[in-house]
């Protein structure tokens, strides 16, 4: 698995975070998601896969 | 004159005897007719999208305007906070959204919401003390909306936003006519301007004396370095006041209310608390207290369920609908606190307006309902269901009072 993200277009929901908090953080300034681990083990995949689909500005992409 | 449309309008009323359950209509129209024109309160006519999907296609999609002075904008029938002069962020587009809304996205990040759980603990505490004792000075029941549901969300905003807490009566008002579908436009009117001016002074006296807040922060690093106005910051203050006031406040009399009817489910809940992030995410769902909105305006055509909505025509999406669609969510009806994707609901709305405050409201619904388990476990309406005045008449759903008793 491997995740990339387009922060322009994260609004800093957080849903990531809850979902997938070994994966998913967010920046102190202003909330928006950083990425902790951009190839992670398998057993988070399935926590990145609901966060890309609850991602609500669709800012993470998940590549097999 | 009265100008008489063709169409039927948005349906709010919940089926007879079943308060929990939006409109019976709805299921109907996501088979029979998803994308369906309804008519708003001025004759004018909208829109109405139904099914799960095609809400979060629109919510996603920004050839859907959030800007009200967008042509076609439907805004016939709305309630809210903000005047179109002072429309805060939630009726913009990107990129002075984007703009505007990351100037607030860090104070309600996840982590800074987790560091305030020990407060709301604290806040919703001393409330469920308060509650024992005017029971044990023998009160026969305790109107739960007056002592926990509304106190919670209020304190916790006030204390973020820096507003004392003495003008919380001021401001319950004053939201309470701005979200209020029955009232005459005037007293609207009235209310909206009345708050205006009230958050005029408190912003003023923040520029002189800027404390540990987030009006106070935005005044220093927005407002004075010339990014955003003094009516911007005014803006901002209405737009939080009011989303962080009813919002939680009616989940949190409606999570009581479902818990007192599933005992059940209330035990299941004691015996495994880690089983309350789960079933708060439930709850949001099935309740999807957004009962008239969002609403959006089509910039360009776009086919949505099969039917093709025009430039310059106005949508409004049914969240309650979308929440009970069986294609997302199996055997919707059933309030289930282990549903495996109770979490794919819309109640936040979807897209970049998704709710900011909604760490917060989280956060906030985990602390009470577990509190209001472990402290009231043999809590029960003190009066009948049936007498409990529902919020038909409100652009968010809940109860306006919920007298119990235990």
């Amino acid at each position: 698995m491997n995740i990339t993200l387009d922060a322009d277009k994260c609004c800093a929901a957080g849903q990531c975070v809850l979902v997938a908090p070994e994966v998913f953080d967010q920046r102190d300034e202003d909330g928006i998601v950083v990425l902790l681990d951009a190839q992670p083990p398998a057993e988070q995949h399935a926590a990145v896969h609901e966060a890309a689909a609850i991602c609500p500005a669709a800012a993470i992409q998940v590549h097999a | 004159m009265t100008v008489t449309s063709p169409h039927a309008p948005l349906p709010v009323e919940p089926p007879t005897g079943c308060p929990f359950d939006p409109p019976a209509e709805f299921g109907r129209m996501r088979i029979e007719e998803p994308v369906k024109k309804i008519s708003l309160p001025d004759g004018s006519w909208a829109w109405l999208v139904t099914r799960y999907a095609d809400i979060r296609a629109i919510l996603g999609d920004t050839r859907f305007s959030s800007d009200t002075t967008t042509p076609g904008y439907p805004l016939s029938g709305m309630t809210g906070g903000a005047s179109q002069q002072n429309r805060g962020f939630i009726r913009m587009d990107p990129p002075e959204h984007t703009r505007l809304r990351r100037m607030v996205t860090r104070e309600f990040m996840v982590k800074k919401v987790e560091a305030l759980r020990p407060e709301i603990q604290r806040i919703t505490d001393e409330l469920c003390d308060a509650m024992q004792t005017a029971k044990l000075n023998g009160a026969e029941s305790v109107d739960l909306v007056e002592a926990l549901a509304l106190p919670v969300p209020s304190l916790v905003i006030s204390l973020l936003l820096g507003v004392p807490y003495e003008d919380h009566a001021l401001f319950q008002d004053l939201t309470g006519k701005l979200l209020s579908r029955v009232i005459p436009k005037a007293e609207a009117d009235a209310a909206r301007e009345e708050l205006r001016a009230y958050l005029d002074r408190l912003v003023t006296a923040k520029e002189v004396n800027p404390g540990e807040d987030i009006l106070s922060r935005l005044i220093v690093e927005q407002q004075q370095a010339g990014e955003i106005t003094h009516d911007d910051v005014i803006g901002f203050a209405a737009l939080l006041l009011v989303a962080g006031h009813e919002t939680t406040a009616n989940m949190i009399g409606l999570t009581a209310l479902s818990m007192m009817g599933e005992p059940k489910t209330a035990q299941q809940l004691r015996e495994d608390p880690s089983l309350i992030r789960g079933a708060v995410e439930e709850l949001l769902r099935f309740h999807s207290i957004i009962r008239n909105g969002p609403r959006r305006a089509a910039t360009e055509d776009v086919e949505i369920g099969g039917q093709l909505i025009r430039a310059g025509e106005g949508v409004v999406v049914a969240v309650p609908s979308a929440n009970r669609d069986p294609e997302t969510f199996e055997n919707p009806d059933t309030l289930d606190v282990c549903r495996p994707n109770a979490q794919h609901h819309v109640a936040f709305g979807y897209g970049i307006h998704q709710c900011l405050g909604q760490a917060l409201a989280r956060v906030e619904l985990q602390v009470v309902l577990a509190t209001l388990l472990r402290r009231f476990p043999t809590m029960r309406p003190a009066v009948p269901i049936e007498t409990i005045p529902f919020r038909t008449d409100m652009a968010i759903y809940g109860c306006h009072e919920l007298p119990v008793t235990w």
